[in-house]
């Protein structure tokens, strides 16, 4: 049967107000904004759309959701089996903490071989609170299998993954054999909403949690101690525009001004 | 490897030329490498391209790798992995840096794990301190900005498109051409490419464009951006959109701006119902005067502008469009 693990990770909601948004520069850590819980990365969560959809094409198949992080990043964990996903793993442990995506995607590595065999690993494209979208790419290289990025579409047949990608100026339709690691971008489209239902039943579907010890990795391995990128600085940049706001008796009125204001600074 | 020299740019090119960016690359790592004494390396992938060396030279690279083969044709991970991986171990940089592009989003982190070290990706400044470099990166959708230092070698950056300044091109510039072996088993190559196509944007290039009519979520429709075309065509100018607007099906993805879609550098760009989320304003870090139409007075958009109306964009932008068109027959 086709086995799918989903790596999912737990990020501090990054439509939240960028007014609001503050870190503390001593500890070099974003500070959580009171009210906004922390979500789920949605491109990740758009992997297990994919995953669901591949699911539903193929008939059987079982998906394995994956999360490094916090005794809290269970929500996410939670939210995707809500989804329709089968059962969880959570990588917790204080080793693995403020690892660079090196440090991280070896500890995901590890757990994705003990889940053995996997067909498709899927993954975000960029996870939304660091934007960098290496992790995918070196989990393919730790376990030695190809890794398709950017993917909009995603179809399996005979143990070959058809994949669509977005480019920056169109798209690529690229065939690879399974196992792969593919990740997810926004294109895929709105992925499901769980009813309540499935919330409930997600409520008694297992979650596993490892440590770095259960997945006999040496604290040294991973998180800070395992990372060769040192985050060295960390603050807002200072944004310096000043708005001059254009009115009139009518919107009209603003309209025009506004065309001569941009003719006399010869923008148009 | 020890005793490591150089700053290598991956080249890209683009049809039948040397890429903008790589150009825009190649002006950090000659500033970086006099800074360090050390010379510029660029490493060349491509099937033909061995011509375009004399152009990669003459933006500033000391020293051009050519890996010429069929092979190389177009950019596929498991091919361009070990070729660029051998280039990096023939040259023995101290520094690599790559565009922040298709490529160098899939590449950088590759070549990174083989060379056993890290990337530093789609970074905003690169600086010497100590002798190490200093990589300046956004992050969280451009709410903060991160330092990072490496402690591998070499160390590695993706750098954002229109983040840097290309040299002047200089034809008498002097450099060396070595070519290297592909050495490449095509069943390495476990990825097969079946289909790719362009989705050529009408007019003008988003990236060459210096006036962009920007329309977000809160156009509402297809015929909303219709009328921005209008507005844009009137001004030779082109126009962009919002990842909002894209998934709402109003525009291509080829036009999104931002974090995940083009960074721009126009010099006027126009936000009609954009609330100005920074992972859209982070592909406009190079727009010289941004004026915005939002309903709402407290869009964060109006943080980056010079001029704002609030208001419905309806009422605004047809009259604001006949202004124009009268200014500019006037
Ligand atoms: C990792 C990540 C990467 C992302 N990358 C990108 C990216 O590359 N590019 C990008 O654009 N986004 C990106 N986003 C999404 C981004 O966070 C925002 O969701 C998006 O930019 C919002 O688009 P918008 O301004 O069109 O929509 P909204 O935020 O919904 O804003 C619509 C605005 O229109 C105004 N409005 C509504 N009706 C009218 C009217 N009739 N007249 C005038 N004003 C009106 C509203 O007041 C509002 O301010 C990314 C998000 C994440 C998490």
């Amino acid at each position: 049967m086709l086995h799918m693990i989903c790596c999912v990770k737990q990020v501090p909601d990054p439509e939240a107000p960028a007014s609001q948004f503050k870190v503390d520069e001593a500890a070099k850590k974003v500070l959580p904004i009171p009210g906004v819980d922390p979500v789920a990365d949605e491109y990740a969560v758009r992997g297990v759309e994919a995953a669901l959809r591949i699911r539903e094409a193929v008939g059987e198949a079982k998906i394995t959701i994956l999360t490094l992080g916090p005794e809290a990043a269970r929500d996410a964990v939670k939210k995707a089996l809500a989804m329709g996903a089968d059962e969880g793993v959570q990588l917790t442990d204080k080793a693995f903490e403020d690892g660079d995506s090196f440090a991280t995607a070896r500890a995901l590595a590890a757990a994705i071989k003990k889940l053995e065999p996997v067909d498709i690993v899927f993954c975000g494209r960029q996870a939304p609170d660091w934007d960098v979208g290496v992790t995918p790419s070196v989990i393919a290289e730790l376990l030695g299998v190809p890794c398709v990025t950017r993917a909009c579409d995603v179809k399996v047949s005979d143990g070959t993954l058809k994949v669509e990608r977005v480019l920056m100026d169109g798209f690529e339709t690229v065939e690879v054999r399974l196992p792969a690691v593919v990740t997810i971008s926004n294109e895929l489209g709105e992925p499901r909403y769980p009813q309540l239902r499935e919330i409930m039943a997600a409520a008694r579907k297992p979650v596993a949690v490892w440590s770095a010890a259960d997945l006999g990795l040496d604290p040294s391995q991973v998180g800070a101690a395992g990372s060769v990128l040192s985050l060295d600085r960390l603050y807002v940049p200072v944004q310096e525009a000043q708005c001059e706001f254009i009115e009139g008796e009518t919107m009209e009125e603003a309209a025009e001004k506004l065309a001569t204001k941009l003719r006399e600074a010869k923008l148009i | 490897m020890a005793n490591e020299s150089g700053v290598l740019v991956i080249a890209e090119t683009a049809d039948g030329a040397v890429a903008g960016i790589t150009l825009e690359v190649l002006g950090a790592a000659r500033r970086l490498a006099d800074g360090l004494g050390q010379p510029v390396q660029a490493a060349l992938l491509g099937q033909g391209v061995e011509p375009l060396a004399q152009a990669l030279i003459a933006a500033g690279a000391d020293k051009v790798y050519v890996v010429d083969a069929p092979i190389l044709a177009e950019y596929q991970t498991d091919a361009f992995v070990p070729a660029a991986e051998k280039v990096c171990r023939e040259a023995n940089p101290s520094i690599v840096l790559l565009g922040q592009t298709d490529v160098g989003r899939d590449l950088g982190p590759r070549l990174a794990f083989r060379l056993g070290t890290a990337v530093a990706m789609d970074c905003l400044d690169l600086a010497i301190s100590g002798g190490r470099l200093v990589m300046t990166r956004a992050c969280y959708g451009g709410n903060a900005n991160a330092q990072h230092t490496c402690k591998a070698m070499p160390q590695m950056a993706t750098v954002r498109v229109k983040s840097q300044e290309p040299l002047a091109p200089d034809a008498s510039r002097q450099g060396q051409v070595i070519k290297v072996a592909a050495d490449i088993d095509p069943a390495a190559v476990r990825t097969k490419i079946t289909d790719r196509r362009k989705v050529e944007a009408e007019g003008i290039r988003l990236e060459d464009a210096e006036v962009i009519v920007g329309g977000g979520r809160g156009v509402g429709s297809l015929e909303g951006f219709q009328t921005l075309t209008e507005l844009a065509d009137l001004m030779k100018g082109a126009v962009g959109s919002t990842r909002a607007a894209c998934d709402a099906g109003f525009c291509s993805v080829a036009t999104q701006i931002g974090l995940t879609g083009k960074v721009v550098s126009p010099a006027l760009y126009i936000a009609v119902g954009i609330s100005g989320a920074s992972q859209h304003m982070a592909g406009l870090s190079g727009a010289k005067n941004i004026v915005a139409i939002n309903k709402d007075p407290e869009a964060n958009v109006f943080r980056y502008c010079r001029y704002g109306i609030v208001s419905d964009w309806k009422a605004v932008v047809p009259t604001f469009l006949s202004k124009v068109r009268q200014l500019k027959a006037g």
